[in-house]
């Protein structure tokens, strides 16, 4: 009786499934229709208002470190969807340079987490064929991590479906500051070399060198928890992003927030096109 | 499908803004209790920007008069052509409660508001010009090695260089984008690390119940800066 009661539910769980991948496709289907974007940015911020709410322990050493597992896979799911609509690049904000002011049993937690995550990852964007980027001040981060991170970097090098770019000890003013830095240094080393006789660093070799020079500028940056600021995140990339905030926590996001965010950019499209044309001419 | 999705978000929208205009005339009107008192010494410094096509020195005027009846000391006025910065004497002289803002000015409380105008060349392009501030300090120092090259290279000292060239003013608290779209249309990168963004619709549009609720929102935000 109990194995006709788990099998009835199982296909009706089955049925579930495929009804609402069903709609799934026939959406995204239709949102093909109109102008998808290139590259949505993520601000995944939630993570411990979800944990709470779940009462889920900070504590990833003690196994209990499903505060950021559920923000992991949320982040994966995004990254199916995005691929199945057509858009190239995604980004997350997984990490600032702030977020080390947090208790160290907490970035620690966070760290091991990650770490953990990596051989995840992994498995997944290989099966999915994407190249994953990790960009930021990498000198932060532990040995371990950062080993993991360009070992996956150059595992993904050939893969060119998708991008996935993992913002990791990240702020924008460390990136504008790290692109100041190198310009400053390749310049130096030009002039040492008759290599160029003009010393005025343009704005264009600035850019270059920013972290996130390995993406085009997002078309919409998307927050999650409901606040409305950048936090230090693709502050230079983001004069014409359209940026949406939404009152669901990250780890809760779906697949309706997502199509939402991009019919609001549909709307706006035309005059974000306009915007980035208009400063090309200025 | 595709239209009846777009025609669907419209009408939310459309139900969305009639409910949003209704709440502002009520607001404005002091019919809504909670908007009553407004902890405005919370916003140190206010940035606008606004889209250039829209910007009709009337209504900016009109938008400022309400900013300092709300007791608004510091504004930034921004748009990403320069209108407003070629109008800055003509709206100075037409709106008496001002004075251009100055670069070594304090945010204290001050009688009169400080105004100062800012566009896109005070972005990304004054990054570049203090790039060179910097890079002529590297060259002056002689040295490559890379503990000359962490104290050149600091947060302090870009924002030093951002001074020299005119692109380095406080950071706002609050940044209201009047215009089609919520995007802050090249805002100074360096500046709005922490910046509330809200978006308020074209400047034509423009309510005064609308600029109470969004400066109360703002006030009741609580910011962790990453801990």
């Amino acid at each position: 009786m109990e194995k006709e009661v788990m099998s009835s539910l199982k296909m009706a769980g089955n049925i579930l499934c495929s009804a609402s991948s069903f709609i799934r496709k026939c959406i995204f289907g239709d949102l093909r229709v109109g102008p998808i974007p290139n590259h949505i940015a993520f601000i995944m911020d939630g993570n411990r208002r979800y944990a709470k709410k779940q009462k889920l322990s900070h504590d990833g050493a003690a196994g209990g470190g499903g505060r950021y597992d559920a923000g992991f896979w949320a982040l994966m799911v995004m990254l199916l969807y995005c691929q199945e609509l057509g858009v190239k690049y995604i980004t997350a904000y997984a990490f600032s340079i702030d977020n080390f002011k947090r208790k160290p049993e907490e970035v620690e937690s966070l760290m091991a987490s990650m770490l953990e995550k990596f051989h995840l990852l992994d498995i997944l964007v290989k099966r999915l064929a994407v190249r994953v980027h990790f960009v930021g001040n990498l000198e932060l981060l532990s040995n371990e991590l950062r080993a993991s991170a360009m070992e996956l970097m150059e595992a993904t090098a050939a893969y060119s479906k998708s991008v996935l770019t993992i913002c990791i000890a990240y702020t924008s003013r460390d990136e504008i500051l790290h692109a100041v830095r190198e310009s400053c240094e390749q310049k130096r080393i030009d002039l040492e070399f008759d290599n160029d006789d003009d010393n005025e660093i343009k704005l264009m070799k600035v850019e270059k060198n920013m972290y996130m020079a390995v993406a085009p500028d997002p078309d919409i940056i998307i927050r999650t928890g409901g606040e409305n600021r950048l936090s230090n995140f693709l502050l230079w990339q983001s004069c014409w992003s359209h940026l949406h905030s939404m009152w669901v926590l990250w780890p809760e996001i779906g697949v309706w927030n997502l199509v939402f965010a991009i019919l609001n950019f549909q709307r706006n499209k035309t005059y974000h096109l306009e915007m980035r044309k208009k400063e090309k001419e200025l | 499908m595709w239209h009846l999705l777009h025609v669907t978000i419209h009408l939310c929208y459309f139900a969305i803004n009639i409910a949003n205009a209704l709440e502002s005339h009520l607001i404005s009107k002091g019919l809504l209790r909670r908007y009553k008192s407004l902890h405005i010494s919370k916003l140190q410094y206010l940035a606008i920007v606004i889209e250039s096509e829209d910007c009709r020195t009337s209504n900016v005027i009109e938008l400022l008069q309400w900013l300092a009846d709300l007791g608004v000391k510091h504004v930034c006025l921004y748009d990403m052509e320069g209108i407003l910065k070629k109008s800055k004497d003509f709206i100075l002289e037409k709106f008496d409660g001002a004075t251009l803002f100055q670069e070594n000015d304090v945010l204290l409380d001050q009688p009169l508001m400080t105004l100062e105008f800012a566009s896109l060349s005070d972005g990304k392009e004054a990054v570049a010009k203090a790039a060179n501030v910097l890079f002529m300090k590297y060259l002056k120092s002689g040295s490559t090695s890379s503990y000359q090259g962490e104290q050149i290279f600091t947060e302090s000292q870009m924002g030093e260089a951002l001074k020299t060239v005119g692109g380095n003013g406080p950071e706002p608290d609050l940044l209201l984008v009047y215009g089609p779209a919520r995007c802050h249309l090249g805002f100074p990168a360096w500046r709005i690390r922490y910046t509330e963004i809200q978006h308020m619709g074209p400047l034509k549009s423009m309510k005064y119940g609308s600029l109470i609720k969004a400066i109360y929102k703002f006030t009741m935000v609580q910011q962790n800066y990453g801990k």
